[in-house]
């Protein structure tokens, strides 16, 4: 192919106008300019190079965009970065220590078997830890469970070991706090 | 010795860095000054386009190119048929990257627009004008291919794609001798992977190098760099493909070329930037593809005992609007409906229908559910009206072990090969599904239940699966010279299926390490070029088997070098615990000093370097530092070409709960026993299986690629088609057994596809028990929604008793 100058100019970033939005992720507090129409999930992708959370429908049902948003598990492909002003949002990079040992709920996944192509298992992640912290000393019958888990897609494991992973992670949780792990 | 790997439950190497978030998917790499491409794509399902404007879009300053059919040269032609077949119609459809003059389905690519993200490429797309002028569609494929249907390409008659027929022994001599002959027609609807990754491409072209580098979502990274060389007219070696993480596959992502993954290694080289296309879910239901949709009239010819002698099958198959695959699917489906059965006289016939809908490719199961619900459906029919038990029925025409192998003479696999069953014990299978549900305890509990006005049913299915087809995958064992670490490298790719560790486990068998302590390298095309992709239940029969020959051309190098370094014979030396040691002493040399040790002149300045240098030298022989016909360092390949598929199989049963008033259905037991050969990893197994069955349960219930009767797609979100959550899915039980396959050294055959074949049939036997009080129609439909079973459930109220 025969070396040729750009046809245009190809701007930086689009026109779209811009507003500031300062939010705290992962514990950092940060100020950005983006564009209005821009997700949460785009932002936290894109602008901030956390791609862990995944995009999965980009219209609320699959659950793979799942943070926790003001400590409580929300959409961020709902959530527009703009509507995060003075948030707090953590996402799947702050569940494991800094060091890499992973939490009780992603140790259980490994453990279980609970995630295949690993596409939604963020998603349940951060799921679980949030139904985990609202809840404590959750209702481990299998019902229940399903219940929990019923936010968020998996296309590969037919949730039976996401559901085991559900209780293995109570169970390391305590046995942690008990100075087990 | 170390504990053997090979049958443990090892955990996944992978999951540590996926459960941090830190997995590799392609939308995480980064690009710097990357593009991003979106669609135009059509609004109707047949049409003439009058005019594309794109005016507006190109006006946009944030828009670096537009494509449409004028603007993409050469590629302007029909995409690759990838599997040319004698019965394909004359003229095999495969769609333009970019519809010209007219477009065949609603969702084909009609423009690409690239821009400086994806927001401004959807807007510009918007502001594209196509002025089409809408023509008569047919849907129906019993009346698409009758005279007068309105048709999909003008030079196609009746719509047919294709018309096949294979026989095996003489169906007619098996139909003049019966004494009962029973028939069910079976109508399949459509359904897709949607894997929770939709389908992404990057690409990158590097103007001074002249590399072509592209990050493509597909299970076929060596295809996908073959084609793309070929098309662009670019040495093999100047372009390299990688299938990074991949966010399931499921058949979708065999798939090759979609349009996009052409255009955009196209608009990279063209505009000089890196250039990104990431599917959003809508464009994954509309624009990629999907399978299932059959009608099946197939008929049993039988004696009074239940033998059955012969078996006619005559379908339709839905391909879509084109036929890129070939007829892969509806031949699996052909040479699959003899299921686990002698049935020595079988005619099948099937025509491939063009419709006005997105093209039809591999789906998990691959026709194999299709085959899997006509056959049983019959079966059990069959086993009604002759008064004969259904488990009976099926032991009586069972292939008995001693039969294999089995072969069906005249009927040829999708691989071009005939049908050639390896080993089965198909009534040990169905012994511990009666073993594990007690049916005279179930009856009285049904009758109980019937009394309370609840309703109970139970329902079988089993079925057969081909397996592990060629040509051929390779391996690569190589101990880094640096690090010592295990690489194990191989050109097929991974969705999920945790490849990387059963290789690991083969691997760490032969040379006494740690399977967490071998680096899996996988669908890089630089990394191992040579190799076929990840499909048909394939990757750890054909790669897996190659592997473990390397690996034991690998183990016998350690064990050489090691001797050497240590001064004694080959046959005092056993690896274990990532060293080689003298037997039943405490000297040893590691892994790391053994590869340093054969590496001559090798610039490693680590540990194991320095301690290397305390041993003998690694080779003995005179002359250079190289003897002749040797290489430097440990570093195996080899290949394994499998004779033929060798076939898996299994059976479900289940039971379920049906309300009548509310048509819900509850499953309360769901037992599946399978056998897929000698097992690698229990725990990837059961995760295969398990995943298998969820989908399947999605594919009976739920799961349903609905159109209007103009052929506007009526399932393009996660809102309409429904795919089950935790909720949903049952807790299956899951049971193996393990019958070797005597066409592998490792004895596996594959699993991948498995669970997902027989659960609508399963479903569909299970309420049809439960139906029996309510004098409802036969089930001979998927997917059964409670609306459908309603709407059964209504027509037999209606009908005088």
């Amino acid at each position: 192919m025969a070396r040729s100058l750009p046809s245009k100019p190809i701007p930086a970033a689009s026109s779209d106008p811009r507003r500031e939005v300062t939010l705290t992720v992962n514990g950092e507090t940060l100020t950005r300019s983006v564009s209005p129409r821009m997700l949460l999930s785009d932002f936290i992708r894109h602008e901030l190079g956390l791609t862990g959370t995944h995009v999965g429908c980009e219209h609320g049902v699959c659950g793979c965009c799942t943070v926790l948003i003001d400590g409580r598990a929300g959409r961020s492909c709902l959530t527009l970065a703009v509507q995060a002003e003075g948030a707090e949002i953590r996402t799947i990079e702050s569940v494991a220590r800094p060091d890499g040992t992973l939490h009780p709920v992603q140790q259980a996944f490994m453990e279980c078997h609970a995630l295949q192509c690993g596409f939604c298992t963020p998603g349940f992640v951060m799921a679980i830890l949030s139904y985990l912290e609202e809840t404590p000393q959750p209702d481990l019958s299998e019902d229940a469970i399903r219940e929990v888990l019923s936010g968020n897609l998996c296309r590969c494991t037919g949730y039976k070991n996401i559901v085991r992973a559900f209780r293995r992670a109570v169970e390391l949780r305590d046995a942690r706090a008990t100075g087990g792990g | 010795m170390s504990t053997r790997q090979f049958g443990a439950p090892v955990q996944r190497n992978a999951d540590p860095a996926l459960l941090r978030g830190e997995g590799a998917f392609i939308d995480d790499i980064p690009l710097a000054g990357a593009l991003h491409a979106a669609f135009v794509r059509s609004a109707h399902a047949r049409a003439r386009i009058r005019s594309i404007d794109t005016r507006a879009a190109r006006a946009n300053p944030d828009v670096v190119a537009v494509y449409t059919a004028d603007d993409i040269g050469a590629l302007d032609a029909p995409l690759p048929l990838l599997i040319p077949h004698p019965s394909i119609t004359a003229g095999g459809k495969t769609q333009r990257p970019l519809a010209r003059d007219e477009v065949f389905y609603a969702g084909q690519c009609i423009a690409m627009v690239v821009a400086v993200d994806r927001y401004t490429a959807e807007d510009a797309c918007e502001a594209i004008a196509v002025d089409y002028e809408p023509l008569p569609v047919e849907l129906d494929l019993e009346k698409a291919v009758a005279d007068g249907a309105p048709l999909v390409h003008d030079d196609i008659p009746n719509n047919v794609a294709a018309h096949f027929i294979q026989e095996s022994g003489d169906a007619d001599a098996a139909f003049a001798r019966a004494e009962h002959v029973t028939t069910v027609k079976v109508r399949l609807e459509r359904s897709t992977a949607a894997p929770l990754e939709c389908r992404a491409i990057a690409a990158r072209w590097d103007r001074v190098t002249g590399e072509l580098m592209v990050w493509d979502g597909t299970q076929a990274p060596i295809a996908v760099r073959g084609g793309l060389a070929s098309v662009f007219g670019i040495d093999e070696d100047n372009v390299r493909v990688v299938a990074p993480n991949v966010g399931g596959g499921f058949g979708q992502k065999i798939m090759m070329f979609h349009p996009d993954e052409i255009l955009v290694p196209l608009a990279a080289m063209e505009l000089d930037r890196p250039v990104k296309y990431i599917e959003d879910r809508v464009e994954n239901f509309i624009g990629a593809s999907q399978e299932r949709a059959q009608i099946h009239e197939i008929t049993l010819a039988a004696l009074k005992d239940g033998t059955v002698l012969g078996l006619r099958d005559s379908f339709l198959h839905d391909t879509g609007a084109f036929i890129p695959y070939g007829i892969a699917v509806a031949q699996v489906s052909s040479t699959s409906v003899a299921g686990p059965y002698r049935i020595p006289g079988i005619w099948v016939e099937f025509k491939a229908v063009y419709t006005p809908c997105v093209q039809v490719t591999p789906y998990r199961g691959c026709g194999r559910p299709q085959a899997c619900f006509a056959i049983e459906r019959a079966m059990d029919q069959l086993a009604d009206e002759l008064g004969i038990d259904r488990f009976e029925l099926r032991r009586r025409n069972f292939i008995a072990p001693d039969e294999f192998p089995y072969r069906r003479e005249g009927l040829l696999f999708a691989d071009g090969l005939a049908v050639n069953y390896d080993s089965g014990e198909y009534a040990q299978a169905l012994d511990r599904i009666v073993g594990e549900i007690d049916l005279p305890a179930f009856r009285a509990e049904q009758a109980e239940a019937r009394a309370e006005g609840r309703y109970l049913g139970f329902g079988l299915g089993f079925y057969v699966e081909a397996t592990g087809l060629g040509p051929y995958e390779g391996g690569r064992v190589k101990l880094h010279p640096i690090t010592g670490k295990v690489y194990v490298t191989t050109g097929l790719t991974d969705q999920g299926q945790g490849h990387g560790t059963v290789f690991a486990q083969i691997v760490a068998d032969q040379v006494g390490c740690a399977p967490a302590d071998v680096v899996f390298v996988g669908g890089d095309t630089q990394a191992q070029p040579w190799g076929v992709a990840t499909f048909a239940s394939r990757a750890a029969v054909v790669s897996g088997n190659a592997i473990h020959k390397a690996a034991l051309r690998a183990r016998a190098q350690i064990v050489q070098a090691a001797a050497n370094m240590l001064e004694v014979e080959q046959d005092e030396i056993e690896l274990r615990d990532g060293g080689a040691w003298i037997r039943g002493g405490n000297r040893s040399v590691s892994l790391a000093e053994v590869a340093t040790a054969t590496n001559p002149l090798r610039y490693a300045f680590n540990e194991s370097s320095k301690t290397a240098t305390q041993f003998a030298p690694a080779s003995r022989h005179d002359g250079p530092p190289l003897a002749e016909g040797t290489h430097p360092g440990i570093e195996e390949s080899d290949y394994f070409s499998p004779p033929h598929a060798t076939w898996a199989y299994g059976v479900h049963a289940a039971i379920v709960e049906f309300d009548p008033e509310t048509c819900a259905i509850d499953i309360r037991r769901y037992v599946c026993v399978h056998d897929c050969g000698t097992i690698i990893n229990p725990m990837i197994v059961d995760g295969q299986v398990m995943g298998g069955i969820g989908q399947g349960i999605g594919g009976a219930f739920y799961e349903r690629c609905a159109y209007s009767e103009d052929g506007a797609p009526l399932a393009a979100s996660f809102m309409d088609f429904l795919m089950p959550y935790a909720t949903e899915v049952p807790d299956a039980e899951l049971i193996h057994t393990e019958t070797p396959s005597p066409l592998n050294p490792l004895g596996i055959k594959g699993v991948g596809e498995a669970g997902t074949i027989p659960v609508s049939q399963v479903l569909a036997s299970a309420l049809e028990d439960a139906f029996q009080p309510f004098g409802i129609a036969p089930v001979r439909e998927s997917p059964l929604s409670p609306s459908m079973i309603h709407a059964l459930l209504r027509e037999a109220r209606a009908r005088p008793a």
